[in-house]
């Protein structure tokens, strides 16, 4: 069973870049997929991936990681001043981040157009045999 | 910004990024081979064969009557996973595929760190591979964040797979050189590019 955990960009808002990093990759760490609301920066995301390589283990070998963002429009100057004006005032929550554990999500195929999760099935589970009454 | 560093220090700290296996430390070798007669690294087919950052000083390197001093800073392929089961497959021991993935992580942590302490990078792509991989999009985001001048290389040119256009579609607002740094083709545009991107 997959488990999705949405995380709205109001749960990260007061968080510091490190604690925003650590609440995300206790949720991954949990086997669960992080479908978060907006972005990280880039300094956060490469701080994502030190934190990933730290905690890497036996049991966590790492995260898959991907993020959706609208195109940057090329429009007016006035409409970009007002889109980063915006940023200012209630943050980057354009976009979404997705963040798998590598133990489940296999790969997170990025096409300008189009994601696709491709996730590791898991092994079934064998059957119970009876046993017989003699 | 690079332009005057050059006038002032001669010596420009030259970064190659990108991901585990496409190429960073052949691309490396082969400037260094060229210019200095010595290599930077030993490369592999087994992922993170690089798992410290390699300095090689001095690198002087010649184009069309100019002349540049770099300090080339070959760096471990970053990932966001490290699996030692992986390089049991390329019949590696356990303990010594523990030890390579343990190596890797910290590997990982040091070239980040160097994101820092790099004046311009070559950030090398497999062409053969899709690039618009989240690691990629990652490095070309931070160094565009610290103002760092990017030289996309679009490595392994020599094979069928091989797709320029994806790479430059993928990466529109930079300018990308495609090679093949084990077979050294495509070398002079390669050092064209460089010295232009310098230049700016």
């Amino acid at each position: 069973m997959l488990t999705l955990q949405y995380v709205q960009y109001a749960d990260l808002e007061n968080m510091n870049s490190s604690q925003k990093i650590k609440h995300l990759l206790s949720i991954v760490e949990e086997g669960k997929i992080v479908l978060m609301q907006g972005r990280l920066t880039p300094e956060e995301e490469t701080g994502l991936i030190k934190e990933t390589m730290i905690r890497i283990k036996k049991a966590f070998k790492g995260i898959q990681l991907c993020t959706i963002y609208p195109a940057e429009s090329s429009g007016h100057l006035f409409g970009k001043m007002r889109k980063e004006l915006a940023k200012i005032l209630v943050g980057n929550q354009e976009g979404l981040t997705i963040i798998g554990p590598d133990s489940i999500v296999k790969e997170i195929r990025r096409d300008p157009s189009k994601i696709q999760l491709l996730t590791i099935d898991a092994p079934n589970k064998p059957s119970k045999k009876r046993r017989s009454r003699k | 910004m690079i332009h005057q560093l050059f006038q002032t220090k001669k010596k420009i700290k030259l970064g190659f990024y990108g991901p585990p296996n496409a190429g960073k430390t052949t691309l490396a070798n082969r400037i260094s081979k060229d210019w200095l007669g010595e290599e930077v690294g030993s490369v592999s087919k087994i992922p993170h064969e690089t798992r410290s950052v390699s300095v090689k000083e001095a690198v002087v390197i010649k184009h069309k009557g100019k002349e540049m001093g770099f300090t080339l800073v070959d760096t471990p392929g970053i990932a966001t996973k490290i699996d030692y089961e992986e390089f049991m497959k390329f019949k590696m021991k356990e303990t010594e595929a523990k030890k390579r993935a343990k190596e890797a992580t910290e590997g990982v942590i040091e070239a980040i760190k160097w994101l820092d302490d790099v004046d311009c990078v070559c950030v090398v792509l497999d062409s053969a591979e899709n690039p618009y991989s989240q690691v990629n999009i990652t490095i070309i985001g931070n160094l565009a964040a610290r103002d760092i001048p990017v030289l996309i290389v679009a490595n392994k040119i020599d094979l069928k797979r091989s797709n320029i256009k994806k790479v430059e579609a993928a990466f529109p607002q930079y300018e990308v050189v495609g090679i093949s740094a084990m077979k050294g083709k495509n070398m002079e545009e390669f050092y064209e590019s460089l010295f232009r991107l310098i230049k700016k």
